[in-house]
């Protein structure tokens, strides 16, 4: 194996006889002549107009309304259990809706996961000129499988302060280190006749509310 | 790059055969048309997508320029995230690297995302060979793998079958792979996704191994990217406890603030969305999230050829986004499979050449499978001038084998024009015997299918060069 490494870097040096060796990449910045976003107001109804486009349910709430808003949610869909992440705000679970509440402590697995209905997650950034939302895995998050697997996600933004306008500004708020999956809309495929069905492998429902804060 | 496959006729030839295909010709003229105005909307909602574009070719360019510091600086940062990185020179090494990783866990079946680089080693057919089953979770590639066909669009690779070309296949052979297509399942595309979702979904609860490609491998961090829509790339990412990523050398790019470039530019070029429904991110393995061992496989195959070539090096600069089969003349009209490879239209006709070499009958005439109207350029989000880089390669064809006619001609060209005296000289000639000119040239044998087609343009009364000459003075024509 490291007879192929010292290989293929042998071939990508003699292949780059013409560059000056001397040459260091970071002394040569490259130049960016585009935006770093192309707007910066009205984020939050930009948002919503491009999720919805993609075919998410866009929701609009107060805090204090969350509970009653995600029981109706449930309801309506008839969700008999909810999986969360371990530090999903409490105050967002509806009452006593008569749904169970499955508290994910990282045992649940693929095929129990299968089995739940529903999920409700927060996100780590959301960007309006894209219409995606950014789960890091953070504590109101979890893991990647939990919003992976159920056929129904929820997915709450505050709007004070998890909206980015860009692509660029978003990049600069995560941190790589974190496995991240950006979503934009449910899952879809083009792949029958260029026809765009929503849901094959992901949620097939994406409800996204946008919480007002203050 | 795998073999050439078996009895591939030349590209002139499998054209001929795709375009009497009048099927195939309906469902690419819908696909392509339909596709390339979507695009166009979705290029048009960005005023600065020049400065994105001119940024993603210089980004590719730069590190292509340091390619061994970049890949080196990724190797080094995967591993520290808990990641084991191995090099493929070639495509039997790489397939024998993921044989054997896939061996040591006691799997005998993997679950795999759509990847450009598994087809060009022939991953699957290598697998099989040593009884590995790979389960392509793709939905194109699921209806390519069940039909036993091959793919002919680097994003849409069914795109050459219907929707009930697609039920006929789901029907008489999922079974055959695991979960039976539906009782009574219709043509309608919902329901076909619907029969996808049940059939995969076993399979991804069940997966302990993955394979993968990846879209980007950003080397400051150790961060692979993988662009979707369908979430079985996120199946595959997520739920197995071994993953395997094999991915070509070029895919690298420095930091991870680049991928704002590639980010923006790939979905609107690709699937002329904003954004594409799922991009996952991850950098080694992370404890209790996703799987548990990671292993990254770094591809030549071909690749560091290309490099060396400092005309052809612009092809690596590629994102594989397939704008260019959607507008491309020849490809709307030829279809995928004519070019003979898992890379078709005006990307696959300098990629597969300079990957694979020219020394089989349709790999040198793939240079010759355009009409340079450049308008896979025009839509390239990393500019690549594919048709300098055809014409490149079609000189390169023609000093390395018998094209003596051709060769003639360019000498001839060639001594005229070094002489501005010759040159007039000839002009003048050509102008003077104008009455006598032929309107076709009948050429005998091979050159026929070209001549039959073709008319020789009238000469005007007066070459440029003269008028230029005499166009102030009085008299001289204007």
């Amino acid at each position: 194996m490291t007879d192929s490494r010292d290989l293929i870097l042998g071939r990508i040096r003699s292949a780059l006889v013409g560059v000056d060796r001397a040459e260091h990449p970071a002394n040569e910045p490259v130049a960016r002549d585009y935006h770093d976003s192309h707007t910066d107001t009205g984020l939050a109804n930009l948002l919503a107009r491009n999720l919805t486009d993609y075919r998410a349910h866009v929701h609009r709430a107060a805090e204090a309304e969350l509970p009653g808003l995600i029981g109706r949610l449930l309801a309506a869909r008839g969700a008999r259990t909810l999986a969360v992440p371990p530090g999903l705000p409490t105050d967002w679970l509806p009452g006593d809706s008569g749904t169970r509440i499955l508290h994910d402590d990282g045992t649940l697995t693929a095929t129990e996961l299968d089995r739940v209905d529903s999920v409700l997650t927060g996100c780590a950034v959301a960007i309006a000129e894209t219409g995606t939302l950014v789960l890091d895995a953070g504590p109101d998050q979890g893991r990647r499988m939990l919003t992976l697997v159920p056929d129904h996600h929820i997915c709450v933004v505050r709007t004070g302060d998890q909206i980015v306008a860009s692509v660029p500004q978003a990049l600069r708020r995560l941190d790589p280190e974190r496995p991240q999956t950006w979503i934009s809309g449910p899952s879809a495929t083009s792949d029958i006749e260029l026809n765009r069905v929503e849901g094959v492998h992901g949620p097939r429902t994406l409800d996204v509310v946008l919480i007002a804060e203050g | 790059m795998n073999a050439v496959p078996l009895g591939m006729p030349a590209f002139p030839a499998a054209a001929r055969d795709a375009t009497r295909n009048t099927t195939l010709r309906r469902n690419l003229r819908h696909a392509t048309h339909t596709i390339r105005d979507r695009r166009a909307a979705a290029v048009a909602e960005l005023d600065d997508w020049a400065g994105l574009r001119a940024a993603g070719a210089a980004v590719k360019d730069q590190t292509l320029r340091h390619l061994d510091h970049y890949l080196e600086q990724a190797e080094a940062a995967v591993t520290a995230a808990g990641g084991q990185v191995h090099w493929a020179a070639d495509a039997d090494e790489a397939n024998r690297i993921v044989a054997d990783l896939v061996r040591a866990t006691g799997e005998t079946e993997v679950v795999k995302i759509k990847s450009m680089a598994t087809q060009e080693i022939g991953l699957n057919e290598a697998l099989a060979e040593v009884g590995i089953t790979a389960y392509e979770t793709d939905l194109a590639e699921l209806i390519v793998q069940l039909g036993e066909d091959r793919p002919s669009h680097i994003l849409v690779p069914a795109i050459h079958r219907n929707r009930t070309e697609i039920r006929d296949i789901f029907r008489k052979t999922m079974g055959e792979w695991g979960i039976p297509a539906p009782e009574g399942m219709s043509d309608e595309p919902r329901e076909l996704a619907e029969a996808a979702r049940l059939h995969l979904r076993e399979k991804f609860l069940r997966a302990k191994v993955a394979v993968s490609g990846a879209n980007f491998l950003v080397a400051e961090t150790g961060t692979l990217v993988v662009v979707e829509s369908e979430g079985n790339g996120r199946m595959c990412l997520t739920l197995p406890e071994t993953l395997i990523s094999v991915v070509g050398i070029e895919k690298v790019v420095p930091t991870w603030r680049d991928l704002e470039v590639f980010l923006q530019l790939l979905p609107r070029s690709s699937t002329a969305e904003r954004m594409n429904p799922y991009t996952s991110t991850w950098t080694g393995v992370t404890d209790g999230d996703g799987p548990r061992e990671f292993h990254l496989v770094l591809l030549d195959n071909g690749r560091t050829k290309i490099l060396a070539d400092e005309v052809g090096r612009q092809t690596l600069r590629c994102i594989r986004c397939s704008a260019c089969l959607n507008v491309c003349p020849v490809y709307e009209r030829a279809g995928g499979h004519a070019y003979g490879s898992v890379y078709p239209g005006p990307i696959g006709a300098i990629l597969t050449p300079q990957l694979r070499g020219t020394t089989s009958e349709i790999d040198a005439s793939l240079p010759y499978a355009s009409s340079l109207c450049g308008a896979c350029y025009e839509v390239c989000p990393v500019a690549i001038d594919i048709p300098e880089v055809l014409v490149h390669l079609r000189e390169k064809v023609t000093e390395q084998r018998g094209h003596v006619v051709e060769r003639a001609a360019l000498r001839a060209a060639g001594w005229v024009m070094r002489d501005p005296k010759r040159y007039t000289a000839l002009q003048r000639a050509a102008v003077r015997t104008r009455a006598v000119h032929p309107r076709k040239v009948p050429l005998p044998g091979w050159g026929k299918a070209w001549s039959a087609t073709r008319d020789l343009p009238a000469l005007p009364a007066e070459s440029f060069r003269t008028w230029w000459q005499h166009r102030d003075t009085p008299g001289g024509t204007t």
